[in-house]
Formats: structure tokens, C-alpha cells, sequence
């Protein structure tokens, strides 16, 4: 298969801020790659090289095969963006924002009238078509801001966290937007923070954190080295921390996770709910009450716990092993 | 195709139009009626000699409306989006300043009548009249590639409007639009004869034949030759800051 995206070696430093510290990466013609990691790993600014937004400091990188930093116009010629945040005129109706773009791509004013409403169809904007923009609600913006990238039908697109700040519903009704796109063979780079959504769309996952990849392949592959489903019991009474650990690493697949403050007590597990339903059993003969109990799906932050033992983004209280954290929403990219 | 999208603009957002337009009006009736009784010119009406002040001084303001909103779509990431699609990376700026011409014009067609209003009239021809128009034109066209870089380098469209602020209104007042510059003091009135927005003001006062009999000539070489001196400014600045301007817009780019 031939790579359609390619990049070695590429570096970026902002003053001090490493964002991207040699990273390499490929993606073959028709799959998707997600790149996944937190806030601040350098998943944009690998994005901004490869669309010709930003020069690296060194390393290099073709799309679609030219090189971003010699002919940069070709690049573009193959490529749609749509950005973190959606890059639409809030004053220009849905129609007149595509309609621009594909003016701008010079498709002439027939085509780009005619790809505009075929565009909005797809997205199911016709209805807001005609509305000025900043009359509409956050997923309609990022269905317009993805319906831009597409206007000229380019052959590789580049996805920047496309459902970061979308509402549950939106995010899946997203999701099926950009299958349906990759299933007409287009080329796909897609960044996320969200594991499930790396799972649910892309072919190769790459985890990357400080500008550095630390794991690769495919969402399968990843679950073996993560781990499947998370069992999270809380208990009722510290004091039975150490004996439930005892109990509970009997059925878990991997290493325990505990939280000293809220009594939670969280392991990997396969087999889903029998296996659950058998620990549970068990810490109740050995007289262990419990709060709350519960089967939850991998996080970013279990990703990272286990591939480099440590959280995706460390807070102050996380200095120790076995400590529970959270990722801190909220830091800029 | 981006000059029309600034220019739907205008249509989708009154709020700006409302001040493009009554500002200009405003300036006109208070300085017609509140300096006008107070402002004694020699030989002349002062609100005559005062129209072509206001043209000048508006149509300065005028340009940044380039330089804030190229500071809003690279805050949106708009700007991120054009720098990837394959079109002339000048188009932007190209179509940015174009359609501050557009805006000039509206703006000196409200400013002219309501100037006829207040007892305004042009007494030079026709196409001398045609002529100071468009010297306005083209100086605040220059003027708007100042904007243009002022925008791509500062942060947000509130510091473009203060930034723009603190530099026009000096540039502005500091020179013949609202009195005669023989009245400033010395270096404030050396200033003033060579600040480019004195002779676009002398060159339309002239060419609208609105300088009051009598007035003594001017000594000073940039008042002399009103007109050649403004085309001099407006070609150097747009050799300075068009490139320079192009050049910020090529490594812009969002930072989130």
C-alpha cells in the first residue's frame, strides 16, 4: 500500500516548549490514522506542517506526493483542513461560506453552487443553509467547518480534534459523517483526546505525548496493551483497602489503581460482567462493604498510565505511584 | 470573492454600517455648528475649509476595518483555512484592502451630501472634484496595508481598535484638517506640514476650490505640491507594508 502522508524526523520548538520532538509517522491511501494524545502533545502543530501552516525546524514530509516544505501550493491542491476550532464566517449563511471555498478552489460558479447545497444535503444543513452562521449551535458550526474541508472532494484530509466540545449526540452523528467520507477512499489523519474515538474511527492509532510517539497500531492491538474494560469499585470503609486489593487482583488482568481519598479501587479486566459479578461475590464473602461498583471503558488517562506508568497530565497530587488522577481539562494546545 | 465576502458583511452586521455612516455625519454637524460659529477663517467659510479635514480624517479611520478584520479571522482560525486551500496567498489581503475602498466610497457619498447640506459646496470643475475623491482613495488605500500588518501582528481585534486609535487620532489632529496650520506652534506646525494627511486635506481643499481668498500660500514644499507629495506617501507605503504585510500573513497562523 502505498503512504499517502509521510513524515521523518519532524521538530518544532516554540522558544523553550518542545511541541514536537522527532516525530515520524505514515499513513497508507484510503486508512485513517488517529493520533491521540493530551492537550499540549503536538498533535496540531504535526497537523499545521503537514497542511503547510507552520515550517518544522527540521525533518521532512510529503502528502499525497509532494513535499510540504518544496511545493507547498501542490500540497495544498490535495488537501482539506478543518481545524480545532471551527473556521467559518459567523456573518455568511451555511451556502455562502461553501460557496466561497469552492470559489476559492476555483471550481467556478456553478460547481461551487452546486457542491455548496450537495454539501449541506450530506451534512442535513439544508434547512440552515440560509441562515447566517452564528445563529448556529455548536455541532451545526463543526458540520459546516467539515463540509468545507470537503468541497473540493480533496483526496486527504486532515481532521484537528473535529469533536472536541460537541454535545454526546452531535459527536456520534459526527463520527458517521467521517466514515461515510473515508468510505468514498479518502486518506485520513485525525486527532482526538478521545481513545473511544480513535477506537471507533481510525485503522492505526498513534499515542503521542511531549511531541513523541510512545505507541502504535491498531485499535486492537492498543486494547492488548491497555487492558479492556476498567472494574471500579468504591469501597465503604477505608480500612479494607489492602484486603480488596488482595481479593480483587485475583480477577483484574493488570495493575491496580487506588485512590487513599475517595476509596476507589480500579483494575482492568476481560470478560466483562461475569467476571465482575464473580469479584463482587467474593468481596462480599470476605465481608468488604461497598458505595458504588461499576464496569467503565479505557480512558486516555488509563492509555497512558499503562503504556508509560504515568498520567497523561500529572497533577501536583500524582507525584506518587497509585495515586488516582484525573486529566485536567482546560490547557491550551 | 473575498471583497464581496467583507462587503456581505456590511449587510449582515448594521451595527457596523450604522457607524460607518452616521460617524461621519456626526463629525460634519459638530464641527459645522459647534466650531463652525467659534473657528474664524480669513476670507472663507470654515465649513468649507473643514469638509475636506473630515473626508481626510475619516477615510484614515476607514482602514481599520482591514486591520481589525484581519485580526478577528486569525483569532477564529479563518485564516488557518485560507493559508490551506490552493489560492494566491495575496488574495487575502488583496481582497481585505479592496473592499475598504468599497467602504471609503459609501462613506464619502454620505459625507458629501451631508456636507451639501450644511452649505458645502464644490467650486473647483468637475473632474478636479473627481480628483480629490479619488487622491483620498488612493491614500487611505495605502493607508489600509498599515492596518493590514497591524492586524496580522497584534493578538485581538481590541488591540487593533486601540492601537489604531492612539496613532490616527494624533496623526490626525496634528495637522490642517480642523484649522489652518499657521496658527500651531513651531514644531508642532513643522510637524503638521509634513504630516501626509495634511496634504491630502490641502490637495482636496484645493482641488474642490474650497481654500478661502486670500489665504496666504504655504511655505512649507509638502503644501506646495499637495498632490504629488500625497502620491509620493501612498506609493512608499504601500512599497513598505505590502510586503511586509504579505510576508507576516504567510507564517501566520493560529495559535491555539
Amino acid at each position: 500500500m502505498k503512504n499517502v502522508i509521510e513524515a521523518t524526523g519532524l521538530v518544532k520548538k516554540y522558544g523553550e516548549v518542545i511541541a514536537l520532538d522527532g516525530l515520524d509517522l505514515a499513513v497508507s491511501e484510503g486508512s485513517i490514522l488517529g493520533l491521540l494524545g493530551p492537550n499540549g502533545a503536538g498533535k496540531t502543530t504535526a497537523v499545521s506542517i503537514l497542511t503547510t501552516l507552520l515550517q518544522p525546524d527540521s525533518g521532512s514530509a510529503t502528502v499525497a506526493g509532494a513535499d510540504v516544505l518544496k511545493s507547498p501550493g501542490e500540497v495544498r491542491r490535495s488537501i482539506g483542513l478543518s481545524g480545532q476550532y471551527a473556521a467559518v464566517d459567523e456573518h455568511l449563511t451555511g451556502y455562502e461560506n461553501l460557496d466561497m471555498i469552492g470559489r476559492l478552489y476555483r471550481l467556478g460558479r456553478r460547481r461551487s453552487r452546486t457542491r455548496a447545497h450537495e454539501l449541506l444535503k450530506i451534512f442535513d444543513l439544508t434547512e440552515a443553509g440560509g441562515r447566517p452562521v452564528k445563529t448556529y449551535s455548536g455541532g451545526m458550526r463543526r458540520r459546516l467547518d467539515l463540509a468545507g474541508a470537503l468541497v473540493a472532494d480533496p483526496p486527504v484530509l486532515f481532521l484537528d480534534e473535529p469533536t472536541t466540545g460537541l454535545d454526546p449526540r452531535s459527536r456520534i452523528e459526527l463520527w458517521g459523517v467521517i466514515r461515510d467520507m473515508v468510505a468514498r477512499g479518502s486518506t485520513l489523519l485525525l486527532t482526538t483526546q478521545y481513545l473511544e474515538e480513535a477506537e471507533h474511527l481510525a485503522d492505526q492509532i498513534m499515542v503521542i505525548d511531549h511531541g513523541r510517539e510512545i505507541a502504535y497500531g491498531t485499535p486492537d492491538h492498543l486494547k492488548t496493551l491497555v487492558g479492556g474494560e476498567r472494574m471500579e469499585v468504591t469501597l465503604a470503609s477505608a480500612e479494607d483497602i489492602s484486603q480488596s486489593q488482595e481479593v480483587l487482583g485475583r480477577y483484574t488482568v493488570g495493575d491496580l489503581t487506588v485512590d487513599e481519598r475517595t476509596r476507589k479501587v480500579t483494575g482492568p479486566i476481560s470478560g466483562g460482567t461475569p467476571v465482575l459479578t464473580e469479584a463482587l461475590a467474593a468481596l462480599y464473602e470476605a465481608g468488604i462493604g461497598l458505595h458504588d461498583v461499576g464496569l467503565r471503558r479505557p480512558t486516555l488517562n488509563d492509555v497512558f498510565l499503562s503504556l508509560t506508568g504515568e498520567a497523561a497530565e500529572p497533577t501536583e497530587n500524582s507525584a506518587t505511584a497509585g495515586d488516582s488522577v484525573e486529566i485536567k481539562k482546560g490547557k491550551g494546545s | 470573492m473575498l471583497a464581496k465576502r467583507n462587503l456581505i458583511k456590511i449587510k449582515r452586521v448594521p451595527e457596523v454600517l450604522v457607524f460607518v455612516l452616521i460617524s461621519p455625519i456626526m463629525f460634519v454637524l459638530l464641527f459645522a455648528y459647534v466650531f463652525g460659529g467659534s473657528i474664524d477663517i480669513p476670507g472663507g467659510s470654515y465649513r468649507e475649509f473643514l469638509i475636506a479635514g473630515i473626508f481626510a480624517q475619516t477615510v484614515v479611520f476607514g482602514a481599520t476595518f482591514t486591520g481589525a478584520g484581519l485580526a478577528e479571522d486569525m483569532q477564529k482560525g479563518i485564516i488557518d483555512r485560507f493559508r490551506s486551500l490552493p489560492m494566491s496567498q495575496s488574495a487575502v489581503l488583496v481582497g481585505r484592502t479592496a473592499s475598504d475602498i468599497a467602504y471609503n466610497v459609501l462613506t464619502l457619498t454620505i459625507m458629501g451630501l451631508t456636507g451639501l447640506l450644511v452649505g458645502w459646496r464644490m467650486r473647483g470643475s468637475f473632474w478636479d472634484g473627481l480628483t480629490g475623491f479619488g487622491l483620498l482613495l488612493a491614500f487611505s488605500y495605502a493607508f489600509s496595508w498599515v492596518m493590514a500588518y497591524v492586524g496580522l501582528l497584534v493578538p485581538s481585534v481590541e488591540v487593533v481598535n486601540n492601537a489604531s486609535f492612539m496613532v490616527i487620532f494624533p496623526l490626525t489632529f496634528i495637522a490642517n484638517t480642523f484649522v489652518p496650520v499657521e496658527n500651531l506652534p513651531s514644531v508642532l506646525k513643522t510637524f503638521a506640514e509634513w504630516n501626509p494627511i495634511s496634504s491630502v486635506t490641502q490637495a482636496v481643499r484645493d482641488l474642490f476650490g474650497n481654500i478661502p481668498l486670500g489665504t496666504p500660500d504655504p511655505t512649507a514644499w509638502p503644501l506646495q505640491n499637495p498632490v504629488l507629495y500625497s502620491l509620493i506617501w501612498s506609493v512608499v507605503i504601500i512599497a513598505i507594508f505590502a510586503p511586509l504585510s504579505s510576508a507576516r500573513y504567510r507564517k501566520a497562523v493560529k495559535r491555539g
